[in-house]
């Protein structure tokens, strides 16, 4: 293990994670099913005249991605956890990060990016403009992978706990407020045919800071949780 | 004095305002107080305990 | 200096020394309070567009100001607690976050109550008021954290990674909210905080928030000493002090 090179282990560890993922069907489907549902729910309860909808559909859209990315944020260490793989793991002698990085993106993959090809339906049934729709979608692209990331440190402080579930989402909700305003407010201002690329660019660097840092704030707390 | 107490008409925002503040305050100081004499007491309690045993 | 730092970083000293500081302290911390309360209930002027009710910013501003320092000082000692494993600098972080969230809720509830008679609603989506909500946030998550963890050295560095995590979050969430609330309502109504405020009004906002300092001292000297009993329990100088006294 300790031969491989960083790029080799970090594709290996990638395409374990995703075959895994892969066989539990089930646990990969309710998050989305989820999703779908805390939107109609909305809808439901906000009534679904066409201004209402227009005026409030990005703040379910991306309220309804908040938690579904949070329902399924758990999967990403305790499998791994409660079967001594995250260990091995530590042990590898691999720069933790590194492989950390490799688990989030498989999450992201397998949770975030199926949030952002299902876009393009739900904002049918919120009767968003097609223009929008892009704006939307771009959010969901530079947004979702910060979701899974800070997120991610999260899990990494809760793994193993067992009053994890509700915890998670105290510890990790409020950290999740700046991405739901810049990419509802881009999402809104797109709507009212306003430039976006200011909120496009903040996303943006948003990706690239939690990118650079979350990787290490996730295996300091991986380390603290397991030694 | 009666002037003073009513604050130009805001004595409600005002007087509650500085009565939680004491109310915290207070707490903050009064808890960590008594859990720390508390725990002294304890400790004490132990030792005294293990010297005779 | 690095000398005092380590002196200071050692258990029983610090132990000793603060019990020695406490009344001191709290003797200046009430006589600086008393005199910002003088200050500011009493002597100084009304406010010509607020009237009275600006006098909650005596304890509100204060209270915003700590709410923010205690956090930098809980990130700093999480900091210092990671790298150098100093178990003073633990005992700090855990003693803080207690305080930390009560002076949030001071400056959120003082919020409110200023709020009321200003713009008419007990609470409205101010950029500031809805940062200090999240600050809450982020306090109460720490104090869960810290309290669901059984292993009490293993908690004390999952809240620093937290802290530190919070720490870096807290401008990003601050501009963001000043950013959206800006653009939802139009710029609020900042009636203070102008730069020209009278000075007679500063003196005692100022002794108030130097009141409030070493009022967290205090608090958190008097929460850290129970703590490190707690860890050092065991250790010879704990038992030589209970047997001494």
């Amino acid at each position: 293990m300790a031969s491989l090179s960083l790029t080799a282990s970090f594709m290996q560890l990638l395409q374990r994670d995703l075959l895994l993922a892969l066989r539990r069907r089930s646990e990969l489907v309710s998050p989305l099913v989820f999703f779908v549902l805390v939107i109609s729910l909305f809808t439901l309860g906000s009534g679904a005249s066409a201004t209402t909808l227009g005026m409030i559909a990005p703040g379910i859209f991306w309220v309804a991605a908040l938690l579904a990315v949070l329902l399924g944020l758990e999967g990403i260490f305790r499998a791994d956890f409660s079967d001594g793989s995250l260990e091995q793991l530590l042990l590898s002698g691999m720069p933790l990060s590194v492989l950390v990085l490799a688990k989030v993106t498989a999450h992201w993959l397998v949770t975030g990016l199926p949030l952002l090809l299902l876009a393009p339906l739900l904002s049918l049934m919120l009767r968003m403009h097609n223009d929008v729709v892009w704006v939307l979608m771009a959010t969901l692209l530079l947004g979702t992978p910060v979701l899974s990331l800070v997120g991610a440190i999260g899990v990494a402080l809760t793994v193993g706990l067992r009053q994890g579930g509700v915890l998670l989402a105290v510890l990790v909700l409020p950290l999740y407020a700046p991405i739901l305003i810049f990419a509802t407010q881009a999402v809104g201002f797109a709507a009212d045919g306003l430039p976006v690329t200011a909120h496009l660019a903040i996303l943006g660097a948003c990706l690239a800071a939690a990118l650079t840092l979350a990787p290490f704030a996730i295996s300091a707390a991986l380390r603290v949780g397991i030694n | 004095m009666r002037e003073f107490f009513a604050m130009g008409g805001y004595a409600f925002y005002v007087w509650t305002s500085y009565a939680l503040a004491c109310v915290i305050l207070a707490w903050n100081i009064l808890l960590p107080h008594r859990v720390h004499k508390r725990f002294i007491s304890r400790l004490r309690r132990r030792l005294t305990q293990r010297t005779q045993a | 200096m690095w000398t005092i730092f380590h002196r200071w970083a050692s258990p029983p000293y610090f132990y000793r020394q603060s019990t020695r500081l406490l009344p001191w302290l709290s003797a200046i911390c009430a006589l600086l309070i008393i005199a910002g309360l003088i200050g500011g209930l009493i002597l100084a002027p009304s406010d010509y567009q607020q009237g009275e009710s600006y006098r909650i910013i005596y304890i509100h501003v204060p209270s915003a100001w700590m709410s923010l320092f205690i956090y930098m000082v809980m990130a700093s000692s999480g900091a210092i607690a990671l790298i150098w494993r100093i178990k003073l600098a633990e005992v700090m972080l855990v003693a803080s976050a207690p305080i930390g969230a009560s002076f949030t809720l001071l400056a959120l509830l003082t919020g409110v109550l200023w709020g009321k008679p200003m713009w008419g609603a007990w609470w409205v989506w101010d950029a500031r008021l809805t940062s200090e909500l999240l600050l809450l946030f982020l306090y109460l998550g720490i104090i869960a954290l810290y309290n669901a963890i059984d292993d009490k050295r293993r908690a004390a560095s999952a809240i620093a990674v937290l802290a530190l995590v919070g720490v870096v979050n807290i401008p990003i969430i601050h501009y963001s909210v000043q950013w959206w609330s800006t653009l939802h309502q139009g710029p609020t109504v900042t009636k203070f905080g102008a730069p020209s405020i009278y000075i007679g009004m500063l003196i005692p906002l100022l002794l108030m928030a130097l009141g409030f300092m070493l009022f967290y001292a205090i608090s958190v000297l008097l929460r850290a000493r129970t703590e490190l009993l707690a860890r050092e329990a065991a250790s010879r100088w704990v038992r030589e002090m209970l047997e001494e006294a």
